[in-house]
């Protein structure tokens, strides 16, 4: 780990006035200094934000809910509102890491965490997204947590979260600030596929800083789960995971939110999938039907092919949970 | 005081401290002025070391030396002997010349003030290399060169030609990967030089050898070095030998004159403190018409370093667990491009029986019978092997009050015929085998002026609890409690005791004590007999000793009451026992696993819902830490069953998952109920206590177990460990 200077601003003003290309933000330091110990991330400043405030969780006017960047990830998750406005975020929360990680690491490090491709943590190694233009070590390597959709030539990382896959899922609104203002990006388009630039994770400009995640209003009548599924019961990153989200009319879908952890780049959003249960009966076979729609244009690799069928198993299981709660009157 | 006396279980004596964190491991100690190392560890696996750039690491704060292959002081080699006391792992010395053998090998040591700056200036180094094309694993390194004859062999009538006779055969392939210890406590080591003299504090399964090896390898008279581990954050067999970095500590305090303090990163002890080697096994069994086990061969091969030859005897417990006429054992190396590996909690027979017990179970269900029966039927009555009788086997008992406490005879046979819900359940069993081995051991026992009991050895408690049942030994000699004894363990200062190791320390150790302190009760005597003793001129023999109390003809005195009249600190006993007989009996433990996995196939999900083992250890000296040792190898058995596997990567022989996020242990949610049935049958031609020693047999054939209970409920073999979700999808 190289010497680094830590700055403490007071005021979002003074921390966004602190930040350039050689600097990081600092949230529970949970990524950071794991990355910085091992030199995959040597920012020579880092600029603290534990004294901006940002850790108030509201509800807007308009229903949606505006979390702190600060917030941390085991308050978030048993947030009374969160627990019973968006189940699956909590339960994705839950799901992450271990009590003591969730009690350190914040919302906004939790989205902006890097992926735990082992060659991106292994400075000795050629990797795309740490050095440009190096290679992909994993590409022919040992790859068997890596992604099966959203890849390109020259990464396929998975970005790890869960709670992003939640967020994905519900749909949100990530708000930054930066010298020349407020800017607010959809979720969807805050990260950004590997392509070309595997180093360009998210739409973020250096010195912007991410004051508040905002969550969509919760859908009216909603049922939902998050599953996650792993090698060990807990502790452990996801193979495959699955934020479902749907609401019914009688025994039809009329509206379906798929997301996707474990298996994708970036937080995964199952368009097609979801595109194709709208008005059709929620039964087994028709989840089952969807689940391969979401993998149609997966490339597995030597060691992540099962992911795959894995991911589809997710889908499946994930809406078959939903609509069983539907039909136990438990809502949301 | 029955409570604790041996048998009984009380708490460990050391808990306390443990968990209040008064307990200091190795890098605990403080000493004044010490500095701190940090390696550079090589990042290719094969080749050498062109040119290091140290100029930037040196002009970096706090910098007090770098230390390399050119400026390394000239050490010596150990001879590597157990019997001799100075065994190692690894005979090359860390910077010995510029080769690599092997990722994440010490290419140089920077020490620093601090910590922190000594890190900093490690990763600031520059290390040009040569690089050749390593070979990756086992495969690679068979390819490349074959495979060298290992020790252990055994061969016993014409097991190919019975074989070729049989009515039903078997000849299947078993692998096992890599595994790392993994304990909590990282690999430490703080030395320093007072009056020319090796004072080492170490994170030691085996102080004594450490000792003998550091005067070896830094040419000093033996009572020059002193080695010290108190207390130990668990080893699992990676600390029973030094690793380079002791000595690069050592080295470089008595160059920079200051004590030097290292603590090999976590990554490291994936690379240059052990690890089980990966293992290729291929079985051959055969039956007669009547299912009876004519033919037994098991080959195998497993991976060593370039340095050194280590040999994971795969086949040891298949000589003897089986009545079997003809029986091939044998082992065989090839090296590869990782650091030199070691044993790992039951080294041999983890692997070994993971295909044993697997194979056991095909040959069972090709020769239609209940794997249990066929057990039943087969187990040997004595050790064919070495013609000797078994000292105490209840093996069979074992096997049938675990079956039936598990509900083994509930069993559907048919594959994937048991369900529950959305789970398809399987039963699987296997057997566990562990030698007893008992050696040579020094100990000091005082009883003392102050009413308390002192005892000291130089072993270690690892974790296990030998502080604990070395104080049970002194109650149940002395009638003295707990809150009056005092052990002292793993410092080289006392007398000489065994590794923390092969699961012999109790038997090894307790005899010593309890001897050492007979004989400090006889000095008590003989003092007390004599002219100014307060039992005068009584008969010595006529003398008792109860409690803590001397008597004759109704005058009882107590013996701190005693000593102190006659003016003495104390009465100590000093006690050399011997190893065990090897020429009348052989000495094993047994056992058996009963596992229930439950298999989700629509989410590719597996998990062990329940265990029950039985096992026969001799005598239960710790109800309590006897029956934690086997909660506690049956939990590692999971891991090695489901979740464990170093992964190189095939092309650079780099390990890939050298962290604890990646390299999968089981977590609390992973456990199932165990239920652990502990025989308690003394084996009294063993030892005095019938103690032969729990720490390893649990892990033995777990493995298998739930291999087998996989394919009860999958109708998947799996042949290669971990079991993974991949192996098993698609199954029906
Ligand atoms: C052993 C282990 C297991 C884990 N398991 C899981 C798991 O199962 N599931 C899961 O989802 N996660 C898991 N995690 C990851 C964990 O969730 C993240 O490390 C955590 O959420 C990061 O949050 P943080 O506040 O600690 O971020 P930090 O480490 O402080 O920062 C992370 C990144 O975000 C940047 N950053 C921080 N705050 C801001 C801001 N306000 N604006 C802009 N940039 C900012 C930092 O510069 C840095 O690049 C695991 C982590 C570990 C170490
Ligand atoms: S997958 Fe991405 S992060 Fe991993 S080595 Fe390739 S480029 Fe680097």
């Amino acid at each position: 780990m190289q010497s680094f200077e830590l700055i403490r601003p007071e005021s979002v003003k003074d921390a966004i006035g602190a930040q350039s290309e050689r600097s990081a933000y600092i949230g529970g330091g949970t990524t950071l200094v794991d990355l910085m110990k091992l030199g995959v991330m040597q920012p020579d400043h880092v600029v603290d934000t534990n004294r901006l405030g940002l850790d108030e969780i509201e509800v807007l006017d308009d229903g949606r809910l505006k979390i702190g960047a600060r917030v941390s990830n085991s308050r978030l998750a048993t947030d009374a509102r969160v627990e019973r406005d968006y189940p699956v975020l909590s339960q994705a929360l839950l799901s992450g890491a271990s009590t003591g990680l969730r009690n350190m690491a914040t919302t906004a490090g939790n989205v902006m965490q890097r992926t735990r491709c082992p060659y991106f943590r292994d400075p000795a190694k050629p990797c795309n997204k740490r050095e440009p233009g190096t290679g992909c070590s994993a590409m022919d390597g040992i790859n068997r947590n890596h992604a099966v959709l959203g890849t390109s030539e020259h990464c396929i990382a998975t970005h790890p979260s869960d709670m992003c896959v939640a967020m994905a899922a519900i749909g949100a609104t990530v708000v930054v600030e930066g010298r020349k203002g407020t800017r607010e990006i959809p979720f969807e388009d805050f990260h950004l596929l590997p392509g070309d630039h595997p180093e360009r994770e998210h739409d973020l400009r250096s010195d912007e800083l991410i004051t508040h995640v905002v969550l969509d209003a919760p859908l009216e009548g909603a049922v939902s789960t998050y599953l996650k599924l792993r090698d060990r019961a807990s502790y452990e990153f996801a193979l495959a995971s699955c934020a479902a989200i749907v609401t019914l009319e009688g025994t039809k879908v009329t509206a379906a939110r798929i997301a996707l952890g474990g298996v994708a780049t970036k937080p995964w959003r199952a368009v097609d999938a979801e595109a194709a249960l709208v008005g059709e009966d929620a039964t087994a076979k028709m989840f089952e039907q969807v689940a391969l729609l979401a993998f149609q244009r997966a490339i597995p690799l030597e060691h992540n092919a099962f992911k795959v069928e894995l991911g589809q198993q997710a889908i499946a299981r994930a809406l078959r949970d939903a609509v069983q709660q539907a039909s136990q009157g438990e809502h949301q | 005081m029955s409570d604790q006396t041996l048998g009984a279980g009380p708490k460990r004596i050391d808990g306390r401290l443990k968990v209040t964190g008064q307990a200091p491991y190795a890098a605990d100690h403080a000493l004044d002025n010490t500095a701190y190392g940090y390696g550079v560890f090589s990042t290719i696996s094969r080749g050498r070391i062109v040119s290091l750039e140290l100029d930037a690491a040196r002009a970096m704060p706090g910098v007090i030396e770098i230390f390399h292959h050119g400026n390394f002081p000239a050490l010596h080699h150990t001879p590597s002997s157990m019997a001799k006391g100075n065994k190692v792992e690894e005979t090359r010395l860390p910077f010995e010349d510029e080769r690599i053998y092997y990722d994440g090998q010490f290419v140089a040591l920077v020490v620093a003030e601090r910590f922190d700056q000594a890190r900093a200036a490690a990763q600031a180094v520059k290390v040009r290399y040569e690089e050749e094309t390593p070979r990756a694993n086992l495969e690679q390194g068979v390819k490349a060169h074959g495979t060298k004859k290992g020790k252990g062999n055994h061969s016993r009538g014409d097991a190919d030609g019975a074989f070729e006779r049989g009515t039903h055969q078997i000849d299947v392939t078993y692998t096992t990967p890599v595994e790392t210890h993994n304990p909590m406590e990282m690999h430490s080591t703080l030395a320093h030089w007072p009056d020319g003299r090796l004072q080492v504090f170490e994170s030691s399964q085996g102080v004594v050898q450490q000792k003998g090896a550091m005067a070896k390898i830094f040419n000093l008279a033996p009572h020059k070095v002193e080695v010290i581990s108190t207390f130990i954050g668990s080893g699992f067999g990676s600390k029973l030998w030094m690793w380079p970095h002791a000595v690069a500590a050592a080295a470089a305090s008595r160059e920079i004159k200051r004590p030097v303090e290292l603590v090999v990163p976590r990554q490291q002890m994936f690379t240059t403190t052990g690890h089980r080697p990966e293992t290729e096994q291929t079985l051959k069994l055969a039956t007669d018409d009547q299912g009876r086990l004519i033919a037994l061969s098991h080959h195998s091969v497993s991976t060593t370093s370039y340095t050194d030859q280590y040999v994971e005897t795969c086949g040891s417990v298949t000589k003897s667990l089986y009545s079997c006429d003809n029986v091939s054992i044998t082992h065989r190396t090839t090296e590869v491009n990782r650091g030199t590996p070691t044993s790992m909690r039951a080294p041999g027979a983890a692997p070994g029986l993971f295909a044993l017990e697997s194979a056991i179970d095909e040959m069972a269900l090709e020769a239609g019978i209940d794997p249990l029966t066929f057990r039943l039927n087969q187990f040997a009555e004595r050790d064919e092997s070495q013609d000797l009788p078994f000292s105490s086997n209840h093996i069979k008992e074992a096997a049938e009050r675990a079956a039936e406490q598990f509900g083994w005879h509930q069993r559907n046979p048919k594959v994937g015929s048991m369900r529950d819900g959305r789970e398809i359940v399987g039963y699987g069993m296997a057997a566990c085998n562990w030698e007893a081995i008992k050696r040579p051991c020094d100990a000091h026992v005082a009883l003392r002026a102050d009413g308390t009991v002192y005892a000291s050895c130089a072993t270690q408690d690892i974790g296990t609890g030998t502080y604990t049942i070395v104080a049970q030994t002194l109650v149940e000699l002395t009638g003295v409690p707990f809150e009056r004894i005092e052990v002292e363990l793993g410092d080289t200062s006392y007398p000489k005791g065994p590794i923390s190791g092969g699961s012999w320390t109790t038997a090894t150790t307790l005899p010593a004590i309890a001897e050492a302190t007979r004989h400090a009760i006889d000095e008590l005597k003989t003092r007390a007999v004599r002219s100014g003793g307060p039992f005068e001129g009584v008969d010595v023999e006529a003398l008792t000793f109860d409690n803590g109390v001397l008597s004759f003809e109704g005058k009882r005195i107590p013996f701190a009451e005693a000593l102190s009249t006659m003016k003495l600190a104390n009465a100590e006993g000093e006690a050399h026992t011997e190893g065990a007989d090897t020429s009348k009996y052989s000495y094993r433990s047994f056992g058996t696993h009963f596992v229930e996995v439950r298999w989700d196939p629509l989410l590719a999900n597996l998990r062990v819902a329940r265990v029950v083992s039985a096992i026969d250890v001799g005598r239960v000296m710790n109800e309590k830490t006897a029956r934690n040792q086997v909660e506690g190898a049956v939990v590692m058995g999971i891991g090695m069953a489901m979740f464990e596997r170093t992964e190189y990567d095939p092309r650079t022989a780099r390990v890939v998952n050298n962290n604890y996020a990646e390299y999968l242990v089981p977590v609390h949610a992973d456990q199932p109920e165990v239920d652990v049935i502990l025989l308690d049958y003394p084996d009294t031609a063993f030892n005095e206590f019938g103690a032969r020693g729990i720490g390893e047999i649990g892990i033995t054939g777990l493995a298998a177990a739930v291999a087998n209970a996989v394919y009860h409920a999958t109708g998947v073999r799996v042949r290669e460990l971990p079991i993974t979700k991949e192996a098993l999808m698609g199954a029906v």
